[in-house]
């Protein structure tokens, strides 16, 4: 058991906790909170298998911009308390049960696979840095990622629109 | 290579199929509307990490088979990428929807949003 091992299993426990405690808090702010940890967790994930631009990526515009705009949107429509109606016993446990249902699934599909002899890159190899990704990106992926840019600019036009008052 | 610097690509998959299916039960449990959406951005990452997982078992398949380029690989980060990009834009046009709800019926309760029952 060397070191990338112990932090994997580390970064994996906090990735799972934090993910059930972000569907088991009862006050939103809570979640949010929760989800930030999560984030991190993964980010830690894609420093372990060496890319760096996702995991500063990840950073940036997950744990900081999006769940900025959650908890923003949470104060602004003061959720921060605890009486968030709940749906009743039998419909909880029903989700649990189709979730638990396909995470079975998901297993029984991982046992057939012929995957025993694949493995990931961890701590090595640099198709992850942002020399490699860029010089990818602005080749052979240019069009797409002028595309993206339309995109922001039709979503931003879009939530002032849905946002407006009438 | 050494052995030490690998981690078996199950162990990753598992991890992301947990991810996923607590994004799945929180959609399916939860009635608060912002909630469902961060259980969203929950299972989007948990494949987020399976892409970059798998794009680094591919990168280390290309350098066993003697593939010296270097590139294998790219594009499974390059997706994460614009995955990453497709969200940002699909929570600020999400975020103003539930918003605009919170104004008409003062509640992110989604078990309000049943007119399309009757």
């Amino acid at each position: 058991m060397n070191i990338i091992q112990i932090l994997f299993w580390f970064l994996s426990v906090v990735a799972i906790f934090s993910a059930l405690m972000v569907i088991t808090s009862k006050n939103p702010v809570y979640s949010v909170l929760w989800l930030i940890v999560t984030f991190f967790a993964i980010s830690g994930h894609y420093i372990l298998l060496n890319a760096q631009f996702l995991a500063i990526v990840n950073v940036i515009v997950y744990a900081g911009a999006i769940m900025v705009l959650f908890l923003f949107v949470i104060m602004l429509m003061n959720l921060n308390k605890e009486t968030e109606p709940q749906k009743n016993r039998w419909l909880k446990m029903a989700g649990a049960v189709a979730g638990g249902c396909l995470l079975l699934v998901f297993v029984a599909a991982l046992k057939g696979a012929d995957l025993k002899d694949q493995e990931a890159m961890v701590n090595e190899g640099d198709i992850g840095l942002i020399k490699n990704l860029g010089k990818e990106l602005f080749t052979t992926y240019v069009v797409p990622f002028e595309i993206s840019s339309i995109l922001f600019l039709s979503a931003m036009v879009g939530a002032v629109v849905i946002g407006k008052k009438e | 290579m050494e052995k030490k610097n690998n981690m078996p690509i199950n162990n990753y998959i598992l991890l992301s199929i947990a991810l996923f299916c607590i994004g799945i039960v929180g959609v399916l449990t939860r009635r608060n509307a912002i909630i469902i959406f961060m259980c969203i951005e929950l299972m989007l990452n948990a494949v987020n990490l399976l892409l970059v997982a798998f794009s680094k078992m591919h990168a280390r398949a290309a350098l066993l088979a003697g593939d010296v380029s270097g590139s294998a690989g790219t594009d499974g980060q390059l997706f994460v990428f614009f995955i990453m990009v497709v969200a940002a834009a699909e929570v600020s046009v999400g975020l103003a929807i539930i918003v605009m709800m919170y104004r008409n019926i003062h509640s992110v309760d989604v078990n309000f949003l049943n007119r399309l029952k009757h």
